[in-house]
This record gives C-alpha cells, structure tokens and sequence, in this order.
C-alpha cells in the first residue's frame, strides 16, 4: 500500500516560499496567479497492516515527525 | 568538581567545535559528543558515554539531518527515541541544557520549548513552531539582543548588560505560537520569566525586518523553560565569544556570559 502524506500550512499562518514563488511567477509573467501555497508530499510504503491500522500509524507519524501540530494540517491519501 | 559539558552531535550540526571551544575557554570540561556514543552497541568501549557523566548538555548550531522534514525534526525524533526518559529526568534535577539556532529548534521540535509543565519538561508534541523566516532568506548578520530576564533562566544570570550583539544564521527561527492563543502564550512566558532575549535596534528599540530578522512573534529570540535549566536561542553567543570573531579589540565578548553563567550556576550547585 502506498499513502501520500500532504503536510500543509494552518489557514493563517504565512507561508514566505508560498509568497516569494507567487512573486516570482507573476514577475514571470503569469498575471492571473493569485495564490501559491507550499505543500510537502511524503510518499510512504507500508505493509503487514490493514489500511485502516495503516492509516492510523500514519496519523501517529505526522504527530510524531512529519509535521508540527501548530502550523501544520495534514492529509492522507491512499494511491496504491 | 570539574564542570563537564557535552555538546551533542549528528551528522549535520557544525558549531560543536566553537560551542566546546567557548567552555573550555572558562575552565569547564567539554566534549562533542556523537549521539550515537549515548545507546549504540557500535561503539569502542573508551567513546562510550552517559547522560550522567554530564552536569550540562548543549544542542549546538548547524544543519543536522541536513533541516530535512523540518530544521531540527529528525535529531529530536532520534533524541525521542534513545534518550527521553533520560532527558526528562536531567532537566527535572535541574541540570541545565542549552540549545543555539538548529538546538533551539530541536528543543522545540522535541516539546522542552516553551516547556510550561516543570512536572513533564518534554511535552508530547510541539507547542511551539520556528517557522520559515518572513523574508524567505536564510538571514547571517549581526543582531542586537535586549536581555529581558529577571533571573530565573541561569544561562543569563551573569549578564548584566542590557543589550548585546550575537549574529544570527538561520532560514527558520520565527517564532510562532498556536494561532488564536499568542496573548495567552506570551501572558503565560511574561508571567514565569521565561522571555530571555528580544530582538531590538541599537538604540534598544524593538523594531521590524531588518532589526528582527525572522518576523518572530513580540520579537522573541530566545526563551527558557519554567524551571529556568532550558534555554534556546536562535543568536550564536559562541560566535560572539572571542573578540576577534566580531572584530573587537576586547579578549572576549558579549558571548561569553551564556558560558559564565551557565558554569556559575553549576559551580554554586553541585
């Protein structure tokens, strides 16, 4: 099974990558951006559990390690 | 009683040797220390070591794990999982602990920042986050720091100037606090005496970017635990240590009084 763990910036909290990349875009040229939000994928492999146990561990793992509970929201999505 | 000092290191972190050099400087005993030689059966009998051969332990600047995942992340998750129950216990004796820049960020990242409950000085997740600066730039320059403490952090304690230069070096050092409960937070560190160092100009100003380089929250830059034994910063007082690092003709500098006070404090107590 492989899950795709999106670890992305709280509603509110600044995101200066998000920015400097919409900045450098529209310099670009490309006028009708408006938003660019940083998002971090990590692909994880696990097997030798259910999906359900599996999804649970991964919440475990973005308490623990991937992410920081004061800026970051996550989301699993399961892609195969 | 000798005063012994480790500063821990993993592949990445690269201000062990000025951290150690700046004890030593003052007559304590330090030594870099691999994580590793603290639980690894891998390791030559005279390498291997203890928490408890130590009276303080620092986290030192660098980039450790290469600031994979976040700066920080992965040395506190590796310190989680060999040294916690030991960690805890240290910092409850009272024994100090002290982290500059990537070690401010893994002592948050490892929940010992803010570190509001004297009772469990390791939170189970982070309370706190040193995110991405404002500026989106890895920001290295001088700083000037208003010491704000009133006594309780015992890395300070022998400061008695009220505002001194420390360069910063470092893309994530703002601090932030859970959203919706900054007042709370900063009404909570006021309270305890847990603000250390705010970022200001040099008239002693608080001022914005470029003054304070991160966009950190009230201009923090450094903080202690309750107890006062836990202290991060995102400044490198032992690249301020000497006068010829920052082009003075003192012997020594603004730095120094991190490493005196810290070494007092461990003189008078055990």
């Amino acid at each position: 099974m492989i899950a795709e763990v999106y670890i992305k910036l709280k509603e509110g909290v600044s995101d200066p990558e998000g920015e400097a990349t919409k900045k450098a875009l529209n310099l670009l040229g490309f006028k009708n951006v408006k938003r660019v939000s940083s998002v971090k994928v990590f692909r994880i492999a696990i097997e030798g559990v259910s999906r359900e146990e599996a999804e649970k561990e991964i919440e475990e793992m973005c308490k623990k390690l991937l992410a920081n509970p004061v800026i970051h929201d996550y989301d699993i999505r399961w892609v195969g | 009683m000798d005063i012994r000092v480790a500063v821990l290191r993993i592949e990445g972190t690269n201000c062990e040797d000025e951290t150690v050099r700046a004890f030593r400087a003052l007559g304590a005993y330090a030594e870099a220390v691999h994580l590793k030689q603290f639980y690894s059966d891998m390791i030559r009998d005279d390498e291997v070591r203890s928490i408890w051969d130590y009276h303080c332990l620092v986290f030192p600047g660098g980039f450790s794990a290469g600031d994979y995942v976040r700066a920080g992340a992965i040395f506190s998750a590796r310190v989680k999982s060999v040294l916690r129950r030991d960690l805890e216990e240290f910092i409850k004796e009272g024994y100090p602990v002290l982290g500059i820049c990537n070690g401010f960020q893994i002592l948050v990242e490892l929940g010992a920042l803010p570190g509001f409950d004297e009772d469990k000085p390791i939170a189970d997740e982070p309370q706190m986050a040193l995110a991405i600066n404002d500026s989106n730039r890895f920001e290295c320059r001088p700083t000037f720091l208003k010491h704000e403490n009133r006594g309780k952090c015992v890395f300070t304690r022998k400061l008695k100037k009220e505002i001194v230069m420390y360069p910063v070096a470092h893309a994530e050092g703002k601090v932030v606090f859970p959203r919706g409960r900054e007042e709370e937070y900063l009404e909570r560190l006021i309270e305890n005496d847990q603000i250390v160092f705010r970022y200001v100009d040099p008239e002693g100003n608080y001022s914005s970017y470029p003054w304070n380089p991160n966009g950190s929250f009230y201009n923090i830059a450094g903080i202690c635990n309750v107890k006062g034994n836990v202290f991060g910063l995102m400044p490198h007082p032992e690249r301020a240590f000497f006068g010829w690092q920052v082009g003075r003709e003192e012997e020594v500098f603004d730095g120094k009084y991190v490493f005196e006070s810290v070494i007092d404090y461990l003189r008078k107590f055990y």
